[in-house]
């Protein structure tokens, strides 16, 4: 013991101090570790993070503008519209000779689309100018601004300039406006047309509707789970069965047999006449509506609802009720003060499953939601697949992100994410 | 090294897998009678006659998108596309479509006319082959409207004369021309009327008198199915999907040809494709769009063959036998009242009206 002190540090058996070598063992075993899982980590990246980053990314995205008019835009930048005169002619100038390119390149049309997006006409506006200037020579031809206008009236239009002014910039906020129902315009941030304005409208309809879907889940969910829970192993592997049926069932099968059940010639309202509870002219409107969606989607989404709550309420003792009930509680009291509380974990997992699913549910509520029972998910795949408005429907899937993390941050927040179990 | 060797082989595999080999091209289209009518007249001679392997893709409705995708990841792996002609010409905006010269790329009618007059007018995009001429037409159930049946456009805005249910396509495209034509707008001044505010705001205002009434539409095989079931007595769709379930399936539905609206579907070559595949596509192409072979398409099912030349050789339906010309909606008798699509206009003003149209729906 008396000659540690001046030995100085702990030495290995290879004569290393041993904290070194120590530390080189963890490294070692770390290095190990991450290899291990290499290929989750690289999978992950390659196909989550970056596909999902460069999609969030052209929300913001814009400089197709500045790339297709590069003499334009900085010679534009310098014209004040509020004079009410159009750009002068060195203006003209530098479009001519950036058309001419972009022409040749056929990126005039893509900057047609990305325009018409904000002003109506600009599509067609680059796609005719475009036949025409193909034929001219920049230097030979000039000026141009006369005929610019004579080629199509739309050039000595100011609102034109102002509109390509406004949404020069490399990078835009303009989508983000347009997710929320507003709009970037020359004269700064205004909200859309009381007649255009829908996207709210679907984001809020879309929570809203998410959380019926949930609560009815865990309505319907509970005593299943509860009686699974709680039957000798035989029944309950059997009824096990039937929740785990509709898994194996496709999507679309299942939808659209919801579809034959709720039509005004379905089965049930076929029932319901039959039975003489409903007048044959008077059939019940069950489907194409609110109604229809959150029936559909609770079926489907139920089975993540039931898994969670039954693997819970398995661990819980029945003793405990029995302990509650001799110390002379209710059924009702030894219910809601002793069992419930311990399912809690159970429901917040089945919940927080059932919530996200259906926020971004497109394909049910296409089928039977009608008018009324559409999501934003549905707008979004509009946007991807129609409209080819990708810097929109990138928005409008940012801030669903942002959305349902915000609630997941709250309820982790309110009642804990530690409180979540799956089983 | 040996994982190193490992890794070095399969990637050269799979990179061998991807590409296509020699004898094998991908074709697009849209699947269900439409593909099969298509691998009948086209696909089964063409590889008949040059051992080429046709693998068939179902993906035209999300094609533009699709396409798009894969010019940006550098990898297109289709080679030709059949896309309707509004497509088309954002394909060819955004410079995903080949251009092609009608007059060199396809043939010749059997008399010599060259392709361009033969086409004609619906040539409309420099990078578009057409191949057929469908319209969107409405059928209705004969047995659900009593004793005289819808013979007119307006008809589906009459929820007097022929209550219950109609379908319509859940877009602004179709619908909103009929109702201005229903709302006493000249068939000449529709477009003029449509493309300002107050147009627009007339034709929702004419389609709000029916709202209540009505089932939208996505898929064109929703119609045919309200139909069937009864759910609705009249409603939109393609017209080769009403030919089927009139003549196929023999339900009690009938046509009403009134204000039906032509539109074009026919092929795009990807642009982008190597030398090699490009040249198969274009060789296809010369072949699946003859006089004969478009003749060939309307044997199984009813839409109008694009070319002038090949109209008097449309015969009778290959299974059920019947006289395929008075199903056309060329046919004079049914083309008394057309529009023709639009392709300009809704080029420019289907994200504005889209976006008014879709507020108006979920009011």
């Amino acid at each position: 013991m008396s000659d540690t002190a001046d030995t100085g540090p702990v030495l290995a058996a290879d004569g290393t101090p041993l904290k070194r070598s120590l530390a080189k063992a963890l490294r070692v075993q770390k290095t190990r570790a991450l290899m291990l899982i290499a290929p989750l980590l690289i999978f992950v990246f390659i196909s989550f993070v970056l596909p999902i980053g460069n999609m969030l990314f052209r929300s913001v995205e814009n400089d197709i503008v500045e790339e297709t008019l590069p003499l334009t835009i900085p010679l534009l930048a310098k014209w004040d519209a509020s004079t009410g005169e159009l750009p002068d002619e060195a203006v003209y100038d530098a479009l001519a000779r950036d058309m001419v390119v972009a022409v040749d390149a056929k990126n005039h049309t893509k900057l047609g689309t990305r325009l018409n997006y904000e002003l109506t006409g600009m599509s067609s506006l680059f796609r005719k100018s475009g036949r025409v200037i193909t034929k001219w020579d920049v230097d030979a031809d000039a000026p141009f601004k006369e005929k610019f206008i004579d080629l199509h009236e739309d050039w000595g239009n100011i609102e034109i300039w102002k509109t390509i002014q406004t949404h020069s910039s490399k990078f835009t906020g303009g989508y983000f406006l347009n997710a929320i129902d507003m709009q970037k315009t020359p004269d700064g941030i205004a909200s859309q047309p009381e007649s255009k304005q829908i996207l709210v409208k679907l984001f809020t309809r879309t929570l809203i509707m998410s959380l019926v879907i949930m609560m009815s889940c865990i309505l319907l969910g509970y005593p299943v789970a509860w009686i699974l829970a709680n039957l000798p192993a035989r029944q309950s592997n059997m009824l096990m069965i039937l929740v785990l049926l509709p898994f194996w069932t496709s999507l679309l099968v299942r939808t659209s047999a919801w579809k034959v059940m709720l039509q005004q010639q379905g089965v049930i309202n076929d029932v319901l006449v039959w039975l003489g509870l409903v007048q044959d002219d008077a059939r019940l409107i069950m489907i194409n509506n609110q109604f229809g969606t959150i029936v559909a989607m609770t079926h489907i989404l139920l089975p993540f609802m039931i898994l969670p709550m039954y693997s819970v309420m398995q661990t819980i003792q029945p003793t405990y009720l029995r302990a509650a009930k001799s110390l002379g509680a209710t059924n009702w009291t030894a219910f809601w003060r002793v069992y419930f509380p311990q399912t809690i974990p159970g429901i917040g997992a089945g919940s927080i499953l059932v919530f996200i699913l259906s926020i971004g549910y497109y394909i049910t509520p296409e089928i039977v939601g009608g008018t009324k029972g559409v999501f934003i998910s549905n707008r979004i795949a509009y946007h991807i697949s129609s409209s080819l408005n990708w810097g929109l429907a990138a928005a409008l899937g940012a801030i669903l992100l942002a959305v349902v993390m915000i609630l997941y941050w709250a309820y982790d927040k309110i009642v804990g994410i530690d409180n979540v179990k799956l089983g | 090294m040996k994982l190193t060797k490992t890794l070095l082989a399969t990637t050269a595999l799979t990179v061998f897998a991807g590409a296509v080999t020699a004898e094998e091209m991908t074709i697009v289209s849209w699947g269900g009678a439409y593909s099969a009518s298509q691998l009948k007249a086209y696909h089964e001679p063409y590889s008949e006659k040059t051992g080429v392997t046709i693998l068939n893709d179902t993906s035209s409705a999300e094609a533009v998108a699709k396409l798009r995708a894969m010019s940006e990841a550098d990898n297109v792996t289709w080679d030709v596309v059949d896309v309707v002609a509004a497509d088309a010409m954002r394909l060819c905006d955004e410079g995903l479509a080949l251009e092609i010269d009608p007059d060199k790329d396809l043939a010749a009618a059997p008399d010599g006319t060259p392709a361009s007059e033969d086409f004609g007018e619906l040539l409309v995009s420099p990078c578009f082959i057409p191949q057929i001429v469908y319209s969107t037409a409405f059928g209705y159930r004969t047995d659900l409207v009593g004793d005289t049946p819808p013979s007119k456009i307006c008809d589906v805005f009459d929820l007097e004369a022929y209550p219950g249910k109609r379908s319509l396509e859940k877009r602004p495209i179709n619908n909103m021309e009929w109702a201005l034509l229903c709302d006493g707008v000249a068939k000449e001044d529709v477009y003029d009327v449509l493309a300002t505010e107050e147009g627009q705001d007339q034709a929702l205002a004419k389609l709000d008198t029916i709202k209540d009434s009505v089932v939208w539409w996505s898929a064109g095989a929703d119609t045919p199915q309200l139909l069937a079931d009864g759910e609705v007595v009249m409603g939109s769709t393609y017209n080769g999907r009403l030919f089927s379930v009139i003549e196929e399936q023999k339900q009690p539905v009938a046509m009403l040809w009134d204000a039906q609206v032509f539109d074009l579907d026919g092929w795009i070559i990807p642009a982008g494709l190597s030398e090699e595949r490009k040249a198969r596509a274009l060789d296809y192409i010369m072949f699946a769009t003859d006089t004969q072979r478009l003749a060939d398409q309307a044997k199984y099912i009813s839409y109008g063959p694009a070319r002038l030349s090949s109209a008097p050789l449309v015969g009778k339906h290959a299974e059920l036998g019947i006289d395929m010309a008075p199903h056309m909606p060329t046919d004079p008798e049914n083309a008394k009242n057309t529009f023709l699509y639009n392709y300009e206009f809704w080029a420019d003003y289907r994200d504005d009206i889209d976006a008014k149209f879709q507020a108006w729906l979920a009011k």
